[in-house]
């Protein structure tokens, strides 16, 4: 009498856990692509997604030669962006001040440069506040990512 | 040493076993006890990723025992005006650069003193390490400033800064060599 009673009552519970740890894997595996996928997408991209994203903010192209401009000259301050990065960002760079190597700035001559959006954003906030005492604009922003994609060595 | 070890531990002989475990323990207590005591030099083991991508990416990742706690959060509340530039970071990193440097800052004999500007290359102690170094051997293009430690310091990226790891700077006068030896 007990045997058969609890035969009945363990047979769903172990059916109920084969299953369940299964449809869990499957749901997972069902998403897990598109987490990577939303991963991949919010660190690495391109050069030219990053200067497409200012483009569009800014509503115009960007101007290589008035990206050059901005770069090479002096706005008021110190320094200016070649000040660390060089002339032509196509060779590493030296801090003003601490003296540490920069990496290339330019795609051309460094595959990681411009790939990483918060990245972007947080050099060109900070910088522009080092060179213009401000954040640069959308369209400056959009100028100088031109010249600079548009350095070959 | 460890063939030593092994050579007495194969006899088995259990006295000699337990003499060299013991003598084993002292060592390694007496190893990583002056680190436990000052806090001093060395980089600690568990560098936020944060410091070194965030700090390290514009000068070397200063080891936080060579300023006190009070220096270091002043230099965390004010990096929107970090010695002449802005390196302002996330609320997050803040706190977690932060709380990192408040644990392992300085609190071993000279570096409990703030220096001047809360500059590392302010600290009297540095200043009188240094003496002998002319002003113009700072400002060679092989060193550009005092914050390259690692131009003359080979192990500095690892907190090392002892005189045996030196190397000279590229450039040095005749003079300025001869000084080096001293």
């Amino acid at each position: 009498m007990k045997t058969p009673a609890l035969a009945q009552v363990r047979f769903p519970v172990q059916r109920q856990r084969s299953w369940r740890p299964l449809l869990r894997m499957a749901l997972l595996s069902a998403f897990m692509p598109f987490v990577g996928l939303s991963q991949s997408w919010a660190t690495d991209t391109t050069p030219a997604q990053q200067l497409q994203r200012f483009v569009t903010e800014a509503g115009r192209p960007g101007n290589a030669v008035a990206g050059e401009r901005l770069f090479t000259r002096q706005h008021g301050n110190e320094w200016s962006c070649a000040s660390c990065h060089g002339e032509r960002p196509l060779a590493n760079g030296r801090h003003a001040s601490t003296g540490k190597t920069i990496p290339p700035l330019a795609p051309a001559a460094n595959a990681k440069s411009l790939t990483d959006p918060a990245k972007v954003d947080k050099w060109l906030r900070r910088n522009c506040k080092d060179v213009l005492s401000r954040e640069c604009s959308a369209a400056e922003k959009a100028d100088v990512l031109a010249w600079l994609i548009s350095l070959k060595p | 040493m460890s063939f030593v070890l092994n050579l007495s531990l194969s006899r088995a002989a259990k006295p000699l076993r337990s003499t060299v475990a013991l003598a084993t323990l002292t060592l390694l207590g007496l190893a990583s006890l002056p680190a436990a005591a000052d806090r001093g030099r060395e980089m600690s083991q568990n560098v936020p990723k944060s410091y070194s991508q965030e700090c390290a990416a514009c000068h070397l990742a200063y080891p936080p025992g060579l300023l006190p706690a009070t220096s270091w959060q002043r230099i965390m509340k004010g990096l929107d005006h970090h010695y002449g530039t802005d390196a302002s970071l996330e609320p997050v990193q803040v706190q977690e650069i932060g709380r990192w440097l408040d644990t392992h800052a300085g609190t071993y004999k000279r570096v409990r003193e703030m220096p001047p500007e809360d500059r590392i290359t302010r600290s009297a102690w540095f200043e009188r390490k240094h003496r002998k170094v002319e002003p113009a051997v700072w400002t060679l293009p092989s060193v550009k400033s005092a914050a390259q430690c690692a131009v003359c310091h080979t192990g500095a990226e690892q907190g090392r800064f002892d005189d045996d790891d030196l190397r000279q700077p590229a450039g040095l006068s005749a003079a300025q060599k001869r000084a080096w030896r001293d």
